[in-house]
């Protein structure tokens, strides 16, 4: 079966190139694994990304005669990647917003002017991360060792002096990736030992125009910021472990111990890092916390209609919801909107049809609501959807599952570390329809 | 300032002036040139010719300076083969440099530069590096054995690096167990033949024990690497299972996905009385489902696979309905892809939630999506018989709407719900009339067509309707063309006094002003069977139709298990296997799923019948999308579901009346036996004389008909179906039916041999059955079968041989023997072959 043809057109495995493409189409980044892929393989994409119409309507698996372009749409970029062969395409698009996330973590932004910026870091990091199609150091504990992000101080004195020993690459050997756990680094040093957790948990619901709830789910996540020296082996333990019976674990987390005890167990990396991410979706579990009353009715053969809306507070366990906006895309025969807030404020945009209403803190005692007339093109039909209402909102110090961390414990090092653990509720993707 | 200063360099003479810089003597100006270089490259302009140059800076003991070296020499070694020679020296010495990093960064760059003369110089330090004392280095030489190995295999096996690289998949390290694995599937997987991955109950232990500590995208590898093992039982399938469950926790969603793939497929093996086979199925749904709250990319990519694995093993996901509901905001793609999986998730317990949402998309802005929806809707009512008045209720909500797209879609689907429950809602006929005129695309004036020809004695106007199409008659597409045809000789066999002008309008329209073949023979045909014997002409066109199945786009089953085995693959996400796509095609390998093997003896092993999917099964599906084309056609879309359908033999007696008393009375004699009062025979019945030239075109089509039909005479014969696929046989595809042609039962076999190896020797065998069906002479393929090439046989068989009672009754077992090897298949023979031309019972 090997054929002269494998010899002069080698087997292209995994990610062969990757182009980076702004909003307005300009491919502003090339870099390629194996040989030079023509930008011309870009055109299939644009064509796909015409007639989406939209930019979050982009297929993300695309085939060309010779090729498979696997894309990502990231901070208003786009993460193109040109395969040859079969390749498992969650793969791809996992490694894609890996490079994303490394760009955002070392240039504290994933724009186009922060990658242009510091190109020659991103051409190191992309080249660095990826060896023959193959992923190799993605964990951003070892590629900090192996090249240096850019500081303030570094980039200020390398352009004013052309200091001879400034460089931005590690000259030895990250020690992390040599060991089995390869997430941290060996020789942590701080003064002040600290590990904080945040119980970040989002509600994602659709409640359906009579105010019953269709579907409701929670996303958890814990992410943590630990920053301990040496070689800290830490258990965090939970009043209620059995809330979690659907989660994702960072590598660094000993599987066994907790099928069996129900405990995380773990030597932690350094710094940030999302130690468990996880789900509830029992319906009894999820409570709603916020209600909203609604009326948008359009009259038939008349240029206005009537927009009402009205938000409260609902099973809040007691604490403030805060931080409200309430985002609807109208139809497009709106022309204008004409409306009062009881409180907060709003703007309609009449080019994309999105009303915003910064709605702010609920007080029970006086409910915000948002009134008034919607002015629609003349002499069109009055439209046939209605819109969703898309609420965002917080509560802080409350996990809206219950969950609740009992203990953290830390073995293996002697210092006392100090401890922290923050909850907050979000809204997720928390849609009324109406 | 920033490396975007890089950029800012002159029009004219850019490359002059790196040139010079990259040449300076001072350490710092060549590294900002070469920086220059690298930006140059990131936007993709070509500064190859600055090869040399750069190459001269690569002699540094500036790390930095050999690293940007090294990244351009990455890009243009393999366009600039030649002048990469020129930096071999460097690379070999850089391989004993004793720092790590500068060792593993010389030995990935050699193996970038595909020359073969490079290839001797690479030898040693690889050895050196595969060894190496430093993990980084080892883990980075594994690779690049791959890379070597692409550039010329069989230096690579000569000197003996692959044997090293399985060495490694020992190693202490668990990077370069991971990379080793990568590299091993890479080479394995364009050198099929090579037995690389020789996976054994040891090997795999190592690749486990590797699974836990490497990382993530070293898990991927191996898991992958597992999915193609066999098990040699169902309790190794067990225990690989139990090791790799705790990677559907993980993080990375390809990995969980890599996980779900092996999980599936060894399944397959586990008996379902299994206490862990039911763990396993609880253990599954939680992972598919937090898929779904990834980036959309990734949800959708999940939900291509989650489609398959709803088909294979619908009870995973049978509780997590909601979680496929769409919210309004999620991209299209991911939109339509939730919308497939409800339907397939829809059951009689669910019905109503997902009918709610159904409505509730129906009403949104995109209208792809709300198309689909409103077909989903339809789809819903064919699935689940309790809701299909609740469907249709709802489906007649929408047409209230009149918002045009989805009037028409709802009439499109309302007519399958008519085929699945014919005389059950025609009360709604009337409002769907009333939409008559606001439909402009040909799928759904076909249908509206259909209803009303299908309907006509219960809609008082509907000769009206149909002449209101038949003015534009030749503006509409075929389709609706020939729907308006059958509709409208359905209307004069149910109404004969009032629509003959009708009829005759029509028929000549068809047969005289149109140019298309499917038309004018469909024409002809109708217009032969009303002149001769409209009794007939009732029997075939008003017939009682098979009714459609419930599912219609389900993925045909053997093509569905080699999908599960390619699960998170781009086969996946196009739902072809990877032989469909894949460039070239070479070296793809069928997988299929493991069959059942139990550890522990089978008590009952059936006589002939091999495991497998249940005989007939695939062969009940009565395709929908089949488009539409009249009765008469429908009934050769599908085999006959249980014994012969009356319907089918009455299209016997019409085409073999056809042959008889109507072809005499187109040659001349007074149109006899006419039972329709005032009926006008066709032109060319009653005028024989105007056989002139308008006439003659028409008449030698009739005679192309005759002829055509003429094979039928026999018996409905059923197209051939796949009876054993190439995948079970070694490469040997059976496809055949069965035939009764004067009194002759005979089976009509296809053979095409899929093998690169020539077949000869074949022979057949039938089990006992329930009518002593046997063949009545040995098969006979007279020469040896060549690899493609495709034999028709038709094998005589009679009814004399032993009887066994069959379930189901029509059940028949097969043997096929060739030089390979003895093949099973079973099949299932409509029972009208056995009955004699005059409508008496045949051999008891």
């Amino acid at each position: 079966m090997y054929t002269k043809f494998t010899l002069l057109f080698p087997l292209q495995k995994m990610i062969h190139s990757l182009f980076l493409i702004n909003c307005s189409g300009d491919i502003f980044l090339e870099k390629h694994w194996k040989s030079v892929v023509s930008q011309s393989v870009c055109d299939y994409f644009f064509e796909a990304q015409e007639k989406a119409v939209d930019v979050e309507n982009v297929p993300p698996v695309i085939s060309t005669p010779h090729h498979y372009l696997i894309s990502i749409y990231r901070d208003k970029l786009f993460f193109v990647s040109v395969i040859q062969t079969e390749v498992p395409p969650l793969f791809v698009i996992e490694f894609l917003h890996r490079v994303a996330d490394t760009f955002q973590d070392y240039f504290g932004e994933c724009s186009e002017a922060a990658i242009k910026d510091n190109v020659v870091i991103v051409y190191e990091l992309l080249e660095e991360m990826l060896d023959n199609g193959f992923p190799l150091a993605t964990e951003s504990n070892i590629l900090k060792e192996l090249i240096k992000p850019p500081t303030i101080l570094r980039s200020v004195v390398n352009s004013i002096t052309d200091y001879e020993g400034s460089s931005n690459v590690g000259d030895t050997l990250p020690t992390g990736q040599l060991s089995n756990i390869p997430w941290r680094r060996a020789g942590v040093k701080y003064t002040n030992n600290e590990a904080y957790f945040d119980v970040v948990e989002e509600i994602d619901a659709i409640i359906d125009k009579s105010g019953s709830t269709v579907f409701a789910e929670i996303q958890g996540v814990i992410d943590a910021c630990i920053k301990l020296s040496g070689m800290p082996d830490l258990s965090l333990s939970f009043m209620n472990p059995r809330l979690l019976d659907d989660v994702s674990f960072h590598p660094c987390i000993r599987f066994k111990r907790w099928e069996s005890e129900r405990v995380l167990s773990f030597i932690p990396p350094d710094g940030n890092f999302r130690l468990i991410s996880y789900r509830v979706s029992s319906q009894n579990l999820v409570a709603i916390p916020v209600y909203v009353k609604h009326s948008i009715s359009f009259k038939e053969n008349s240029s206005c209609g009537r927009f009402d809306i009205t938000i409260g507070p609902k099973q809040n366990m007691g604490k403030t919801i805060e931080g409200i906006t309430v985002t609807v895309h109208m139809p497009k025969v709106v022309l204008n909107m004409n409306l009062t807030p009881t409180q907060g404020s709003y703007t309609f945009d009449p080019v994309t049809k999105v009303l915003t209403w910064d709605v702010g803190k609920i007080t029970p005692q006086k409910l915000p609501s948002l009134k008034g007339l919607v002015n629609l093109q003349s002499g069109a039909p009055k439209p046939e959807e209605n819109p969703s209402l898309n609420i965002q909102f917080k509560i802080q110090q409350l996990a809206i599952s219950g969950l609740k961390v009992n203990r953290l414990d830390m073995y293996g090092e002697k210092y006392k570390p100090f401890k922290g653990v923050k909850y907050v509720t979000k809204a997720g993707k928390f849609q009324v329809r109406t | 300032m920033t490396d975007s200063k890089y950029f800012t360099t002159t029009k004219k003479g850019e490359i002059f002036e790196l040139k010079a810089e990259l040449n300076s003597d001072k350490k710092e100006k060549k590294k900002e040139a070469v920086k220059k270089v690298i930006a140059s490259m990131t936007v993709g302009k070509d500064v190859s010719a600055l090869f040399p140059d750069v190459v001269n800076c690569m002699q540094t003991d500036n790390l930095e300076l050999k690293k940007l070296v090294y990244l351009y020499l990455m890009n243009y070694a393999k366009s600039q083969p030649d002048m990469a020679i020129m930096a071999v020296n460097t690379f070999v010495k850089d391989c004993e440099d004793p720092n790590p990093l500068i060792r593993a960064l010389a030995v990935r760059t050699m193996g970038c530069i595909r020359v073969d003369k490079i290839t001797e110089y690479l030898c040693e330090p690889l050895r050196k590096c595969l060894k190496d004392e430093d993990p980084y280095v080892r883990k980075t030489a594994a690779v690049c054995v791959a890379k070597l190995h692409d550039i010329n295999a069989q230096l690579v096996e000569d000197q003996g690096f692959l044997d090293t690289l399985k060495d490694l998949i020992s190693d202490s390290n668990p990077m370069v167990v991971a990379n080793a694995v990568a590299a091993l599937s890479e080479i394995a997987e364009s050198h099929p033949s090579s037995n690389l991955l020789d996976l054994n109950p040891q090997s795999i232990n190592k690749l486990l024990t590797a699974l836990n500590e490497c990382t993530e995208w070293g898990q991927i590898f191996i898991l992958d690497c597992l999915a193609n093992y066999t098990p040699k039982d169902d309790r190794e399938a067990q225990s690989i299972c139990e090791r790799v469950t705790p990677r559907l926790s993980h993080a990375n969603s390809a990995v969980v996905l890599s996980a779900v793939k092996v999980l599936m497929k060894f399944m397959e093996m586990l008996s379902k009385d299994l206490d862990y086979y039911g763990t396993l199925l609880k253990k599954l749904a939680p992972p598919l489902v937090t898929l779904l709250s990834a980036e959309p990319e990734l949800q959708y990519v999940a939900l291509r696979n989650i489609n398959l694995i709803v088909q294979k093993r619908p009870e995973i996901l049978k509780h997590e309905m909601k979680v496929f509901f769409v919210k309004y905001n999620d991209p299209i793609y991911v939109k339509l892809e939730k919308l497939d999986i409800m339907i397939r998730l829809a059951s009689q317990a669910n019905i109503a939630q997902v009918l709610a949402e159904l409505k509730e998309y129906a009403t949104e802005v995109d209208v792809d999506f709300v198309r689909k929806a409103v077909r989903a809707i339809g789809r819903c009512a064919i699935k689940v018989e309790q809701s299909a008045e609740r469907c249709v209720s709802t489906l007649l909500d929408l047409i209230q709407t009149k918002v045009n797209y989805v009037v028409q879609e709802a009439i499109v689907v309302i007519k399958d719900i008519f085929r699945k429950y014919p005389n059950k809602y025609e009360s709604v006929i009337a409002t769907l009339c009333e939409n008559l005129d606001s439909l402009d695309e040909p799928e759904a004036r076909a249908a509206m067509i259909w209803i009303v020809g299908e309907y006509a004695e219960r809609i008082d106007n509907a000769d009206e309707l149909l002449e209101s199409f038949l003015e534009g008659f030749h503006d509409e597409s075929t389709q609706v063309q020939l729907q308006l045809l059958t509709a409208i000789v359905k209307l004069f066999l149910k109404k004969p006094t009032e629509t003959q002008e009708l009829v005759q309008q029509v028929l000549s329209l068809a047969t005289q002003d149109s140019d298309n073949p499917d038309l004018r023979d469909r024409g002809y045909i109708y217009w032969r069977l009303l002149s001769t014997d409209p009794v007939a002409a009732k029997e075939v066109v008003l017939a009682e139709k098979p009714l459609i199945s419930e599912e219609t786009d389900l993925i045909e089953p053997t093509l569905l298990d080699e999908l599960i085995c390619y699960i998170g693959t781009l086969a996946s996400v196009y739902h072809k296997p990877p032989s469909a796509f894949v460039e070239g095609g070479r070296g793809v390998v069928h997988k299929s799923l493991p069959p059942r093997t139990a550890s522990s003896e089978s008590t009952e092993s059936p006589e002939m019948a091999p495991a497998g999917a249940p005989p007939g099964e695939q062969l009940d599906v009565i395709p929908t999308q089949g488009d539409l084309l009249g009765d008469l056609l429908n009934l050769d879309l599908g085999p006959p579901v249980s014994g012969p359908p009356l319907a089918t033999s009455s299209v016997q007696m019409g085409a073999v009346d056809l042959l008889g008393g109507g072809l005499d009375s187109l040659m001349g004699d007074e149109p006899e036996g006419i039972g329709a009062p005032n009926f006008v025979a066709p032109p060319a019945a009653t005028v024989p004389a105007n056989l002139g030239a308008p006439m003659g075109s028409g008449l030698s089509d009739l005679f192309d008909l005759t002829s055509g039909v003429g094979t039928l005479s026999g018996s409905y014969v059923a197209p051939k179906a796949v009876w054993l696929p190439a995948m079970k046989a070694k490469g040997l595809e059976i496809s055949g039916t069965f035939t009764r042609q004067v009194g002759s039962i005979s089976m009509d076999l296809q053979l095409t041999n899929k093998a690169l190896q020539v077949m000869t020797d074949f022979a057949i065998q039938f089990n006992r059955n329930s009518f002593g069906l046997a063949p009545a002479a040995p098969l006979q393929v007279h020469a040896p079968l060549s690899p493609n090439q495709t034999v028709e046989i038709s094998l005589p068989l009679n009814t004399v041989g032993s009887v066994m009672k069959m379930e189901p009754l029509n059940n028949l077992q097969v043997a096929v023997k060739n030089n390979i090897d003895v093949f099973y298949f079973s099949t299932l023979y409509p029972l009208h072959i056995l009955f004699v031309e005059d409508g008496k019972m045949g051999e008891s």
